[in-house]
C-alpha cells in the first residue's frame, strides 16, 4: 500500500466517522463541530486530488464562515433538543435499510466495468510549475465569466435576503426620523423675541 | 494506487449517510440543513474526482458555483430558522403545522 493510499483511508475513515457523528449526536453544538472535522479531512482529500485552490476554500468558506454561522444560530437559539430526538429509534431501521440499500444500488454502478482504472487511468502528478489556482481563474475569468457573475448576483440576493427577513422594527424602540430632520426650518426651531432692556 | 472508485465510494457513503441523517432527524430542522450540506459535499466529491481523472479543470468550477449556492442556502436557511424560532418559539417541524390545508 503506498503512502498516498494510506493517506486516503485515514481522511476517508475521519470523514465517514465523523459524518456518522454528525447525523448521530444529541447535541447540535457537537454536530456542527463533527461537520466542521466532516469538512476539514474532506479538504485533505481534495488535496489528494491536486485540488488544492478548492481544499482552501473548503476550508475558509465553510468551516470559516458557514460553520461559524451555523453555531452561531445554534447556540443563539435556546432549543431543548428531548422532543427532537423523538423517533430517532423508531426510524433507525427504516432509515438504516434505505441508506444501505442506496449504498448497494451505488456499488453496483461505480463496481461497474466503465469507472475502471483502465478506463480513467490516474494521470501523472502536475510538476511544481503547475498552478492549480492560476489554471482556475483562466476558466473562471475566460470561459464562465458570465456563471460567475450569476454566482455574484445569487450572493447579493442571499445577503438582501437574510437581511430582509431577520431585521425587525420593534414599536417600543425610538427610532431618529432623518427626513423630518432635514426638513426642519430655522422658523419650528428658533423664536426671536424682541424685549426692552431692564434697569437694575 | 488511488483509483476513481475509491472516490466515487467515499462520496456514495457520504450521500447515504447524509440521506440516513435525514431520515433520523426528521423533527430537528437544524441537523437537516447540515445534512444536506453533507449531500452537497458528497457531490463535490464526484465533481473534483472527475475533474481530476479526465482532467478538465471545469468540475472544479462546478464546485466552486456549488459552493457559492451552499453558502447562500445555508444563509437563507439560518435566517428563515431564526425569524420561525422568534414566531413560534420552537423549531420541531411536527409543530410547525400552521399551513396545513
Amino acid at each position: 500500500m503506498s503512502f498516498e493510499l494510506f493517506l486516503f483511508y485515514f481522511f476517508a475513515a475521519i470523514t465517514v466517522g465523523a459524518a456518522a457523528c454528525v447525523i448521530s449526536v444529541r447535541n447540535p453544538v457537537h454536530a456542527a463541530m463533527f461537520l466542521v472535522l466532516t469538512f476539514f479531512s474532506t479538504a485533505c482529500i481534495w488535496m489528494l486530488l491536486e485540488a488544492e485552490f478548492l481544499a482552501i476554500t473548503l476550508v475558509l468558506v465553510y468551516v470559516g464562515a458557514v460553520m461559524v454561522l451555523f453555531l452561531f444560530v445554534v447556540m443563539m437559539l435556546d432549543v431543548n433538543v428531548e422532543p427532537l430526538r423523538e423517533g430517532f429509534v423508531k426510524y433507525l431501521p427504516w432509515g438504516a435499510a434505505v441508506g444501505v440499500l442506496m449504498f448497494i444500488e451505488m456499488a453496483f454502478l461505480i463496481t461497474q466495468r466503465y469507472f475502471q482504472s483502465e478506463n480513467f487511468p490516474a494521470p501523472a502528478a502536475s510538476g511544481p510549475e503547475y498552478s492549480n489556482t492560476e489554471a482556475l481563474g483562466v476558466l473562471l475569468y475566460d470561459q464562465f465569466l458570465f456563471q460567475f457573475e450569476v454566482a455574484a448576483v445569487i450572493l447579493l440576493v442571499a445577503i438582501v435576503a437574510a437581511i430582509a427577513l431577520t431585521m425587525r422594527r420593534r414599536p417600543e424602540t425610538k427610532y431618529q426620523k432623518p427626513h423630518q430632520q432635514i426638513d426642519v426650518s430655522k422658523s419650528d426651531r428658533l423664536r426671536v423675541v424682541q424685549m426692552p432692556s431692564e434697569k437694575r | 494506487m488511488i483509483t476513481l472508485p475509491h472516490f466515487l465510494t467515499l462520496g456514495a457513503i457520504l450521500f447515504c449517510l447524509s440521506m440516513v441523517g435525514i431520515f433520523l432527524n426528521r423533527k430537528n430542522v437544524i441537523i437537516l440543513l447540515m445534512s444536506i450540506e453533507l449531500m452537497l459535499l458528497a457531490v463535490n466529491m464526484n465533481f473534483v474526482a472527475f475533474s481530476r481523472f479526465l482532467e478538465d479543470g471545469s468540475g472544479q468550477i462546478f464546485v466552486f458555483f456549488i459552493l457559492t449556492v451552499a453558502a447562500a442556502e445555508a444563509a437563507i436557511g439560518l435566517a428563515i430558522l431564526v425569524v420561525l424560532f422568534r414566531n413560534r418559539s420552537t423549531i420541531n417541524v411536527s409543530d410547525l403545522t400552521s399551513l396545513k390545508g
